[in-house]
């Protein structure tokens, strides 16, 4: 059975009086160690369907089963301890949290683990050391480079060693040669094993991806 | 790191709002707490001047006799009683339950008795107590202290053509005249007082008394509850209350109490208010960072607790500064309202963390709706930007 699986996945949103088909009778297999890029032009549904994804949008109709739990099927707090167990997220923009320093906003996923507090320490510690923000510990987001929170995102994402690593474009608000940087981490973290579904504009990006899925209003169009 | 630590980190990112949150909620905090000092220092107030008002109990044989008198003069009766009031009911007195609250007893033997060719009445008390009763007495001349000194009332002294340090013979025997009484209005202006045990020996009644009268104050339990309470140490006396003596102060009191419930329910719901609105634009702020948590799996519990957790930790810091100003604030602001002198700070421990757990309860229970719509904000809504 694969990591993931998504039969038959519909969604729609109700826009004023219009009903708009975000994804339409979408089917997908994602197996373990697979490095995805998912493509296609604005209001193609990839974002919704990374949010599904992520259980953080319940499908009008479908069903979406990661590692043979079917998600939407869970109570609500359930699927927040599901998406705590199972994924990491990295979001556009960092979205690190302003007021906590850089090793809090990466021990942030921990603190709800009943972990002590040297343990939740000593695993930031040695994620930050490994993005290569040693010494950076204590300060506050904005006195990093953009590619600095970028790598804190991303340590915050992977702390928990989550199966799955999410991400929206992660390389949209950073030069070329960050964004160059953080797609050869995302490389390097695929090959140690990590699965990883990657929403991107950039093709140079998608290259690195062991598969790239298309999609074009709502609908996969390449790549399953 | 736990939830408190992300709750205390946002509660010192935003000094400015929190400093607001906490001033609404002390305001009302100083308020309730100025207002119960207050209201406690007037009780007090009352209860230290008590003495001017006489008193509001009067302990009288049981009887049948309705003539029986002491304002109308007729006091016949009482020489006749079968029942009688003794020198050994005084000390049962100071034996009630509630005796701390009894400030002064003052055992009184009336009797008829001639002077020079008139009928006087003749009462005979113990002066310590009888002066400390009637704080309205003016004495010209020294309060008597041996068995032959006397204190004439006003009217006596005119009757009976006597004066401060003149002598009197009562019955055959010669009693000093060391003070006359002011007019007073009242039937004390008739009446000759002696030495209890004097006038005791002297109308050949020793050991019996006529009326006791008590003044008596409780700041927890009615004046009735006193009473309830002599009678039962003294099953052959009538124990009454003479009401109009306090009543109007305690009545003062009441409204002032009731008042003060008032401006207090209203300051509290104001301070509420604050708090409300404030934590309401917290959470509609920190949507993205609330969709952030969601997101990475905090459950809607744990979203809730750290808005409770700064909604504690604002209501406690609230309740400590609240209680603390309100305590100066009743020092500064009591003499003014009571006319006493600004007493001794009264540190009471269950009034401080009354108002401290009030004051969290207020920051938690305003912040209950903020924490149920943060928690159930959409992530995905929150974070827009995926």
């Amino acid at each position: 059975m694969s990591l993931i699986e998504i039969n038959r996945l519909n969604k729609s949103y109700e826009s004023g009086e219009e009903c708009v088909l975000a994804l339409v009778d979408v089917d997908l297999q994602i197996e373990r160690g697979e490095f995805i890029s998912i493509m296609g032009p604005s209001g193609s549904g990839k974002s919704t369907l990374l949010t599904i994804l992520g259980g953080l949008n319940h499908p009008t109709q479908g069903k979406v089963v990661v590692d043979e739990i079917p998600i939407y099927q869970l109570p609500l707090e359930r699927l927040a301890d599901f998406r705590r167990e199972y994924l990491g997220f990295i979001f556009q923009s960092f979205q690190l949290i302003p007021y906590l320093t850089v090793v809090e906003n990466v021990m942030l996923p921990l603190s709800i683990t009943g972990r002590s507090n040297r343990e939740q320490v000593h695993m930031a510690e040695g994620i930050l050391e490994r993005m290569g923000l040693k010494g950076k510990e204590k300060r506050l987001p904005d006195q990093l480079s953009g590619g600095e929170q970028e790598r804190v995102a991303i340590a915050r994402a992977l702390v928990n060693s989550p199966p799955i690593l999410l991400a929206d474009e992660p390389t949209g608000n950073l030069d070329s040669k960050t964004g160059k940087e953080i797609i050869d981490l995302f490389k390097s973290l695929n090959e140690e094993g990590q699965t990883i579904i990657m929403v991107t504009h950039n093709p140079e990006n998608a290259a690195f991806s062991s598969r790239t899925i298309q999609l074009l209003d709502g609908k996969i169009v390449d790549g399953i | 790191m736990r939830l408190k630590d992300i709750s205390i980190s946002n509660l010192r990112r935003r000094k400015g709002k929190v400093f607001f949150l906490v001033l609404g909620l002390t305001i009302g905090i100083t308020t309730v707490v100025t207002l119960i000092s207050i209201t406690r220092m007037m009780n007090e107030d009352i209860s230290n001047k008590l003495d001017e008002f006489g008193a509001n109990i009067v302990i009288l044989p049981r009887s049948d006799d309705l003539s029986l008198s002491y304002g109308g003069m007729n006091v016949g009766g009482v020489a006749f009683d079968t029942q009688t009031l003794k020198d050994s009911d005084v000390p049962k007195i100071r034996q009630i339950e509630v005796r701390e609250n009894i400030s002064t007893v003052s055992p009184k033997l009336l009797g008829v008795i001639e002077v020079e060719g008139r009928n006087v009445l003749l009462m005979g008390v113990r002066f310590s107590e009888e002066v400390r009763l009637k704080k309205w007495w003016k004495i010209h001349g020294a309060v008597p202290k041996s068995q032959d000194e006397v204190l004439l009332g006003n009217e006596v002294a005119v009757k009976l053509f006597k004066n401060t340090n003149d002598m009197l013979t009562i019955s055959g025997k010669k009693v000093k005249i060391t003070a006359v009484l002011d007019e007073t209005g009242s039937q004390d202006d008739y009446v000759i007082f002696g030495d209890l045990t004097f006038v005791q020996s002297l109308i050949k009644k020793p050991g019996a008394l006529s009326l006791i009268e008590v003044s008596a104050f409780c700041n927890t339990c009615p004046i009735e509850e006193i009473v309830r309470q002599i009678s039962n140490e003294l099953p052959h006396a009538k124990v009454t209350a003479i009401k109009q003596t306090l009543q109007t102060k305690m009545e003062a009191l009441d409204h002032f109490k009731k008042f003060s419930i008032g401006i207090s329910i209203i300051v509290l719901l104001i301070g509420g208010l604050i708090v409300f609105t404030n934590m309401m634009a917290s959470v509609n702020e920190r949507k993205r960072e609330i969709g952030i948590f969601r997101a990475i799996g905090f459950r809607k519990s744990h979203v809730i607790r750290i808005i409770f957790l700064e909604a504690l930790i604002i209501g406690l810091i609230s309740g400590i500064m609240g209680y603390l100003l309100g305590l100066g604030g009743s020092q500064l602001i009591g003499p003014i309202i009571t006319g006493m002198k600004g007493g001794r700070i009264h540190i009471d421990p269950v009034l401080a963390i009354g108002v401290i757990f009030l004051s969290a309860i207020i920051g938690i229970l305003s912040s209950a709706y903020p924490a149920l719509h943060a928690s159930k904000m959409d992530p995905t809504e929150a974070l827009r930007a995926l």
